[in-house]
């Protein structure tokens, strides 16, 4: 009999566990989710003495959720109490919402055992700040490192730094984390003043540029020393709200600029800003998220850091907005119609990159095909170019090419009849309002 | 010349074998089958290839020194598509190879080069999401369980991958419409073939066969699945064509609650 009780209490204890621990997950994914990055890619950390994961090659996305975006790790808060009241920020101090907080052991268990069912590739730690900086750090780093040196965990750790975190800890977390990453949130000083008073951009910079300097010490030591320990193989990113202050395309993509060139910055993620206060100096509760914005902008990044265009080309004092009905490869081929038609049977690389509706896997296929024949518009269609584009710049193997002189505008005006745009429905919108 | 039909048992050894006779016998009006889809053409004649490792490895080695090793794997995986005709088409990529001095693996305005090239891009596409959509729930016997339906047949192309990351774990997946599976027994990867009780439902988490815990953290994860979700940027048809509907009803987190 007291045997039987013992052992239905004990099941009872465990029932609870698991109620309070769904209960936080709940409430602390939740919170983590409008961290937008999800990338698992490009650390190199292999399985060491048979112990569990693997994070080398590439990123794999476990599932989606239901907004088409991918879940490749468990993105949770270690806890959502903070001490700061940010305007854009869901977990802001004065914000009225379920607080809760995840022991360290049972971020390791979920993880783990979520990691073992194959549901990911390993685990984003992000946190409110409880106490001060240094505190919040210390609990996330705490995590990582029972992971790798308890757990033999070898799947992907992806941490937040803390702004205004201390060198040496900085420093550790970059040993068991792949990647670390700080959100500077808002692109400009000014718009940060105004929605984060108690945060300065400083502070962000702190530990972002200790790590920079660990990485390439890490990466000059390595070549040397074999055996030198890891530092955040897969970098550093940051990432950006869009739309919650008022910057243009042109300030936040120079300031993304900056932050690619002066920290080597493996990513910068842009965060259509999604309502969800009633504070006047945001856009309120129920307007749209910047979907299409958002799109443009990660179109310019692209174009920035794998097609060879320097920003100042795409974004400029003379234009400071990037068009919302074309993409900004497109925009830019209308304005610099003297670079075009390119024939792409003799074109270099740079060029190729440079028509609108070529993305560099077509280049290559184009690259390589065209050491064999000429191309011809039947072998560019089969490789799968997007010609309702590309036809209007360039020519190839063919008598066949638009010969009229066409404007900017009407060039735009044709592309536009011949192709429907997921974001129709936005851009009418945008239209009549202005009609 | 008279049609001839090589009747191959299915495998690539089996396959190369064939190619190997084609080349021997420099038979130009010729088609290859696989045992189970060939249909006797009423005009040609059918042939039965022994599958000799010897002669399927001279072929290898022979595409080997013509063509990179990544265009030699993209031929294996246009070989495991199972499309029917594959065979024809890879035997016409082969002949166009062997009848270059250069490397045209990347020579993608040839019809064959390309559809190769294209067919192993569907089949790496598979591969890589049963890499991302196995689910694995713990049975009694300590055995992480998984069983996938994919397109096409990838598991040879998978096994490393879970080898490598899955080290300390005894773990199974089993392809259910090819009726074979892959077992590691925290040593080697085996292949092996299954009986299941004829009531086994492969979607259904069965209290009898899988652990307690497993009904906890699938509960967790189908949690964890909805909290993530951003309610104001739903997106339903970029979620279906990133995780197409076939492929739900052996996803936890798509399971009804």
């Amino acid at each position: 009999m007291f045997e039987k009780l013992r052992s239905l209490s004990f099941k009872l204890i465990l029932l609870m566990s698991f109620q309070r621990t769904q209960e936080k997950l709940k409430i602390l994914a939740d919170a983590a989710k409008y961290d937008v990055s999800c990338s698992s890619s490009g650390s190199n950390r292999t399985n060491k003495n048979k112990g569990l994961g693997d994070s080398t090659g590439m990123g794999i996305c476990h599932s989606y959720t239901e907004d088409g975006r991918c879940v490749s790790l468990l993105k949770i808060l270690l806890t959502n109490h903070c001490i700061f009241d940010c305007a854009y920020c869901v977990t802001r101090k004065s914000n009225d919402i379920k607080r809760a907080a995840f022991k360290v052991q049972e971020v390791v268990d979920l993880t783990i055992n979520f990691y073992r069912r194959n549901y990911i590739e390993g685990l984003f730690l992000s946190s409110g700040i409880f106490k001060n900086a240094d505190y919040t750090m210390e609990r996330l780093v705490s995590v990582a490192k029972k992971l790798r040196l308890e757990e033999n965990f070898n799947g992907y750790i992806h941490l937040k730094s803390i702004p205004g975190a201390s060198d040496e800890l900085m420093r550790e977390a970059g040993l068991y984390a792949d990647r670390l990453s700080v959100n500077i949130e808002i692109p400009t000083e000014a718009g940060l003043k105004k929605l984060a008073p108690d945060k300065n951009r400083a502070d962000f910079i702190k530990p972002m540029v200790k790590v920079k300097n660990e990485i390439i010490q890490y990466k000059a030591e390595k070549k040397l020393i074999k055996s030198t320990p890891k530092y955040a193989p897969a970098g550093q990113s940051t990432q950006m709200i869009i739309g919650a202050s008022d910057e243009n395309d042109f300030q936040i993509m120079q300031t993304s600029n900056h932050f690619y060139k002066s920290y080597n910055l493996k990513r910068v993620y842009y965060s259509g800003y999604v309502p969800i206060s009633y504070d006047n100096r945001l856009p309120q509760i129920g307007s749209a998220v910047p979907m299409l914005r958002e799109n443009r902008l990660y179109q310019t990044d692209w174009l920035m850091r794998f097609y060879g265009f320097d920003v100042s080309e795409i974004l400029n004092a003379q234009h400071q907005h990037l068009d919302l009905d074309i993409d900004p490869k497109l925009s830019w081929a209308l304005r610099n119609l003297h670079e075009f038609p390119v024939d792409v049977n003799t074109a270099d690389k740079r060029m190729l990159a440079r028509i609108p509706g070529l993305g560099m896997k077509s280049v290559y296929k184009i690259l390589n095909a065209r050491r064999f024949r000429r191309l011809n518009w039947e072998h560019l269609k089969k490789i799968g170019i997007a010609l309702n584009r590309a036809q209007y710049f360039m020519v190839c193997e063919s008598n066949q090419f638009e010969r009229r002189d066409l404007s900017a505008e009407k060039i735009k005006g044709l592309i536009l009849q011949n192709s429907t745009s997921k974001y129709t429905k936005t851009l009418s919108n945008q239209l009549s309002l202005f009609g | 010349m008279q049609d001839k039909t090589l009747i191959y048992d299915g495998t690539f050894d089996g396959f190369l074998s064939a190619v190997f006779y084609v080349f021997e016998h420099k038979l130009t009006h010729v088609s290859i089958e696989h045992e189970c889809t060939a249909q006797s053409g009423l005009f040609a004649e059918t042939i039965s290839i022994i599958t000799e490792e010897n002669k399927a490895n001279r072929v290898y080695k022979g595409l080997k020194t013509k063509l990179s090793s990544s265009h030699t794997h993209q031929m294996y995986y246009a070989f495991l598509s199972e499309q029917i005709g594959v065979e024809n088409l890879l035997l016409d990529y082969i002949k166009y190879v062997f009848s270059n001095t250069v490397s045209v693996g990347k020579d993608y305005s040839h019809a064959s080069v390309l559809k190769v090239a294209q067919i192993a891009k569907m089949v790496g596409r598979e591969k890589h999401r049963m890499e991302a959509f196995v689910r694995f729930r713990l049975t009694k016997d300590s055995i992480y369980f998984a069983s996938i339906e994919p397109d096409f047949n990838v598991l040879p192309l998978i096994s490393k991958h879970f080898r490598k990351r899955y080290a300390d774990q005894k773990w199974m997946i089993y392809d259910i419409k090819r009726h074979y599976g892959l077992y590691y027994d925290l040593e080697h990867v085996e292949i092996v073939n299954m009986e299941f009780p004829k009531l086994f439902d492969f979607t259904k988490t069965d209290s009898s066969f899988f652990a307690e815990q497993e009904f906890e953290f699938q509960q967790l994860w189908k949690d964890y699945f909805k909290s993530t979700n951003i309610a104001s940027r739903k997106n339903m048809k970029l979620h279906i064509r990133h995780v197409p509907k076939r492929y739900w009803k052996y996803l936890s987190e798509k399971q009804p609650d």
